[in-house]
């Protein structure tokens, strides 16, 4: 099985310096695209290539690519941002990404900046990625060095120049049109859209804002062609996905597998199943802002049609296991105090909505919850769902508890009918 | 007034942006790195440089949880609370942290040594429960190895 985003990474040890990826058959894509085509058939090829967005919307990257204004007449300097601020609870591919082979990452970020005639790249990511940032400064400084960063990379009429942002926190910054007031200098609330990005984003001029994982799929399709990316994946949707498994399981862990690989087979033969003497119970498959899934959906394929089928999301593709010995009801607490704390306030439904529903799952994990709250904790997720917010956030942070409330509905009751909770 | 180191790294991120203004996160955090915190003074400071409002810099400095508007230890713990962590022991981490430094997360230390806060996801979530100290990630934690890590930073 080929594993273009994991092949050269080496794991416990230094990542590959440039001449050695180089050497490996890296930076073709990007000599590719420079000699061989023009940036809007790089955008053709992305967008036949059916690559969705890794970051957890899922939409067609060469899509998005194409309403970005190209020829003489567009604005500049235009701007490529790359997303590395990995802060979804349970998610951790990225890192993998970042600290294993950071050169494969600027070799995506080149080719798709080419793609989009960008004049300027940012990395922006986390504080807590210290071994990212560096390494990602050691390959920027050797891209400099060897002409594949800077003036008329390789010979060519093309630069672009790239520099990292490290953030100072807040799970909004990971919203793109938060990440780049965040670049600005500014609060990270989210702006309205329209205008997006692609037309007027950073100091309002033309932005494209990709995941890290993204990124890192496009040079694979640039050498090797559409057919062959597709050809990588089980499903309709092209190439593979890195999953990871945490939670009570016996080998957590993160692996590129086949896009569309089936829910069971990543927890059982990749995370090998539940810890001894713990039964599954549920799972979030994408980190926290994803409905949870139960038994009758492991058979489900990961990919984004089919576990929006199930009635989730595939978000980051990184899910969460629920134990036997693990409350559902303080699960959930967990997850929503975390959405309540990290609103950014700018709008009102999330600003409130969220801070109550961390106090009715805190009254009832604690024993003084009522039968109603489980009906304003329902309208809540309604209220807080799509449409009725400025940005995404509370959509997803209503998603676990609303399915928390189908699927685990009896523990909810008997948290209120015993006055305690059961796992205590 | 900032130092001459601090408006020295300013000025470089400056360079970088189309106004002064967009450098403001960055001259919060090299305030920051120079004075561990940002006092009112800093703010003015920076403000100052950038030609902004206090106001309008303190916005975006309590904005962002990286940024300490109040006095912090030598030593920053951040134990990850989010989900991953939660469910494989995060609560048993917290108890022997505050049991042995003898603080509430928010605290710090009497000895102004270290100070105990939540963070978000560290997204090292398979090798949970995790928290940094510092810049420094510790993780696959049980409660009977944080004597000998609090040991490294004495």
């Amino acid at each position: 099985m080929e594993r273009p985003l994991t092949q050269h990474i080496r794991p416990g040890k230094e990542p590959m310096t440039l001449p050695e990826y180089e050497e490996a058959g890296g930076y073709q894509a990007v000599k590719k695209a420079l000699k061989d085509y023009t940036p809007k058939e790089i955008q053709d090829l992305v967008k036949d290539a059916n690559l969705k967005g890794r970051g957890g919307a899922g939409f067609n990257t060469g899509l998005k690519w194409s309403f970005v204004p190209l020829g003489d007449d567009a604005p500049h300097p235009k701007y490529l941002v790359c997303n590395a601020d990995e802060m979804e609870p349970g998610t951790f591919k990225d890192r993998v990404l970042l600290e294993g082979n950071p050169h494969l990452l600027l070799e995506g970020m080149i080719t798709a900046a080419y793609a989009i005639r960008a004049d300027v790249a940012y990395i922006f990511i986390r504080w807590a990625y210290q071994l990212s940032r560096e390494r990602l400064a050691n390959a920027i400084k050797e891209a400099y060095e060897h002409n594949y960063l800077g003036k008329n990379i390789q010979g060519s009429d093309y630069s672009l120049d790239m520099h990292i942002h490290v953030s100072a926190g807040r799970y909004m910054c990971g919203e793109e049109t938060a990440l780049l007031n965040a670049l600005e200098g500014k609060r990270a609330n989210p702006r309205a859209k329209p205008p997006f990005p692609q037309t007027s984003g950073l100091f309002g001029k033309p932005t494209i804002v990709q995941n890290v994982e993204t990124l890192c799929n496009v040079p694979g399709i640039v050498v090797n062609g559409v057919e062959w990316y597709k050809g990588l994946s089980h499903s309709e949707e092209g190439g593979t996905k890195l999953y990871g498994v945490s939670g009570k399981v016996k080998n957590p862990g993160c692996w590129e597998l086949p896009m569309g690989t089936p829910i069971r087979e990543i927890l059982e033969e990749h995370a090998g199943g539940m810890q001894d003497g713990l039964n599954f119970r549920g799972l979030i498959p994408g980190g926290a802002s994803t409905d949870f899934l139960v038994e009758e959906h492991l058979d489900t394929p990961m990919d984004y049609n089919s576990i929006t089928q199930a009635g989730s999301r595939m978000g980051t593709g990184t899910m969460i296991v629920l134990d036997d010995q693990t409350c559902p009801v303080a699960m959930v607490e967990n997850l929503e105090h975390f959405f309540a704390q990290e609103s950014c306030g700018w709008c009102t439904p999330c600003r409130d909505g969220l801070p109550w529903t961390e106090k009715i799952l805190h009254a009832i994990e604690h024993g003084v919850g009522q039968m109603r709250d489980l009906d304003t904790l329902s309208a809540h997720s309604k209220w807080l769902g799509p449409g009725n917010t400025f940005c995404a956030l509370a959509p997803g942070a209503v998603e676990p508890l609303q399915s928390a409330l189908k699927y685990f509905r009896d523990d909810f009751e008997r948290h209120i009918n015993e006055k305690r909770c059961p796992w205590r | 007034m900032l130092s001459e180191e601090e408006r020295r790294e300013i000025d470089e991120e400056i360079q970088n942006m189309p106004n002064r203004k967009a450098a403001c996160i960055e001259a919060l955090k090299a305030v920051q790195r120079h004075r561990q915190w940002v006092s009112d003074e800093g703010i003015a400071d920076i403000a100052d440089y950038l030609e902004m409002s206090p106001d309008e810099v303190d916005s975006v400095a309590t904005f962002y949880n990286l940024i300490f508007r109040k006095p912090v230890g030598e030593h920053i713990i951040r134990i990850c609370d989010s989900v991953s962590c939660w469910v494989t022991g995060y609560r048993d981490i917290l108890n022997t942290l505050q049991e042995t430094l003898g603080i509430s997360l928010g605290e710090t230390t009497a000895d102004g040594k270290f100070t105990l806060l939540p963070i978000q996801c560290l997204g090292t979530c398979d090798h949970a429960p995790a928290l940094m100290i510092d810049e420094d990630l510790h993780r696959d934690l049980g409660p009977d190895r944080i004597g000998e890590i609090l040991a490294k930073y004495k």
